[in-house]
């Protein structure tokens, strides 16, 4: 529409309910102005710059890259960056609220601690083969290994499929889906070292075998990555080790 | 559920799947005029076959199901520690001692 | 629980590992009467048949076919789980799912016509 004056259709106004406080809050009433194009993120930071300072959120990026504005939008984890009001919000309401599954700081912000103690957990850091000396190791990127890993590799860490999990809101102990899938991308890296010890940690109560398939992570995922397919790949993985007697049951 | 539960809970079901499949077309044979006493017990009283078959059904329906159950008591239950495993073991012995009580009443001649 | 969370269950496939689940339960819960029932040979064929012929009324047929139905059901969840993490990711699962659950009625329809 470049080089015509753009003015936007009259609309009513969004009402927003945001959850405000602790565990222990509630849910508090806004009027935002709706506009065209208008992200949930866009709904936040207008209340907090137009009616209220005190609300509390996180966000960075706003192009869906660095996983931090995640939220529960109408009972579903999304990210809110990249979720367009017209798409999710339901008779001109919307309701906001902080990620399940995790300690609630204050309004929307999480605790994201126990989410990434888990991924220490699940042995998601990468063990170097190499020192800074060696050459660079060339990957074929068809390789099956390559392919495996890159299927999971662009997690954004936006919490988005712990929330979503069923398994995790029953199971304390269970690594979850992101720590898991970060897991199977490091077996699948032939770079890595830590393979066995990793398979070891997956395979300990919480671990791979804690899932029940609900395939929430994969229906959430706003990277649309298949976290329960790396479960399953980090279940035979674990049942091959075991028959090679590398790691015990 | 750690590997080895999780070993024990698929080896089962896999052992299962089968067992069910020829359960079920029992079921359905037994009932084609009416499920009478004399008809079951003459399929399987003294059989060797029926005995190790329905045998094997409860040895492995008894520890998928205590395996099964440990998991619901953990999640919905919030049962954890020696409670936890009284339970699903405890569950488990009496599925299997009923169960092969039952199978010793109809093979036994 | 999740005091913010609940319309992120409203997919085929959640529901099919909770059909599992209670499936699991159900049958749990009916294997010890089950036992028991059979168990009535060990005081001969005439305490069994007594049993069998209080078993004729409507009502306990109309629970065994539900019971029918729950164990097709589990068998159909239980493949479906063996499948997910033995064998290579496959999409129309949700389709599969759905099959499954009709599957699962067709039989425990046939199993109540067969006996009623």
């Amino acid at each position: 529409m470049a080089g015509t004056a753009h003015r936007e259709p009259a609309r009513p106004d969004l009402a927003v309910s945001i959850w405000r406080g602790d565990a222990g809050g509630a849910y508090a009433d806004y009027r935002v102005p709706q506009r065209a194009n208008q992200t949930v993120l866009d709904i936040v930071t207008f209340v907090q710059r137009e009616i209220d300072p005190g609300l509390s959120y996180r966000f960075s990026c706003r192009v869906g890259m660095c996983g931090s504005c995640a939220m529960t939008v109408n009972g579903r984890p999304r990210w809110t960056c990249r979720t367009h009001v017209s798409k999710v919000a339901k008779n001109g309401r919307l309701t906001i609220g902080p990620l399940a599954n995790l300690p609630v700081i204050k309004d929307l912000a999480t605790d994201m601690a126990p989410f990434f103690q888990k991924w220490q957990a699940a042995k998601g850091v990468f063990s170097p083969s190499k020192t800074r000396h060696d050459a660079i190791e060339p990957i074929k990127p068809s390789s099956p290994e390559r392919v495996a890993a890159d299927a999971g590799v662009e997690c954004i860490n936006c919490g988005v499929c712990y929330a979503a999990c069923d398994t995790v809101a029953w199971n304390a102990d269970y690594l979850g889906p992101a720590a898991l899938n970060r897991a199977w991308t490091l077996v699948n890296d032939v770079r890595d070292t830590g393979g066995k010890e990793r398979l070891r940690a997956v395979s300990a109560a919480g671990g791979c075998h804690a899932c029940h398939t609900h395939q929430s992570c994969q229906q959430h995922c706003p990277a649309t990555l298949n976290p329960t397919a790396s479960i399953a790949g980090l279940k035979r993985a674990t049942v091959q080790a075991w028959l090679k007697g590398e790691i015990e049951p | 559920m750690n590997l080895r539960l999780y070993l024990w809970q698929r080896g089962t079901a896999a052992l299962l799947a089968p067992l069910i499949l020829i359960h079920l077309a029992v079921i359905f044979y037994a009932t084609r005029q009416g499920l009478t006493a004399a008809d079951i017990l003459s399929r399987t009283r003294g059989s060797i076959a029926w005995a190790l078959f329905y045998g094997a059904f409860v040895a492995a329906a008894a520890i998928h199901a205590a395996i099964g159950l440990r998991n619901i008591l953990a999640e919905w239950g919030g049962l954890g520690g020696r409670t936890l495993a009284f339970c699903a073991v405890g569950f488990g012995l009496a599925l299997a001692l009923l169960g092969l009580r039952a199978v010793a009443a109809v093979v036994l001649p | 629980m999740n005091a913010y969370l609940s319309a992120h269950r409203a997919s085929i496939l959640w529901f099919a590992a909770m059909a599992h689940r209670l499936s699991g339960i159900g049958l749990a819960a009916f294997l010890p009467l089950h036992f028991l029932a059979l168990g009535l040979a060990l005081r001969g064929e005439a305490a069994l048949e007594g049993f069998l012929r209080w078993s004729d009324m409507g009502v306990v047929k109309l629970a065994e076919s539900g019971l029918v139905f729950l164990l097709v059901v589990h068998l159909l969840g239980g493949l479906r789980l063996l499948l997910v993490e033995n064998f290579s990711w496959r999409s129309g699962q949700s389709k599969l799912a759905a099959g499954a659950a009709a599957l699962a009625g067709l039989v425990a329809f046939l199993f109540l016509i067969r006996v009623l």
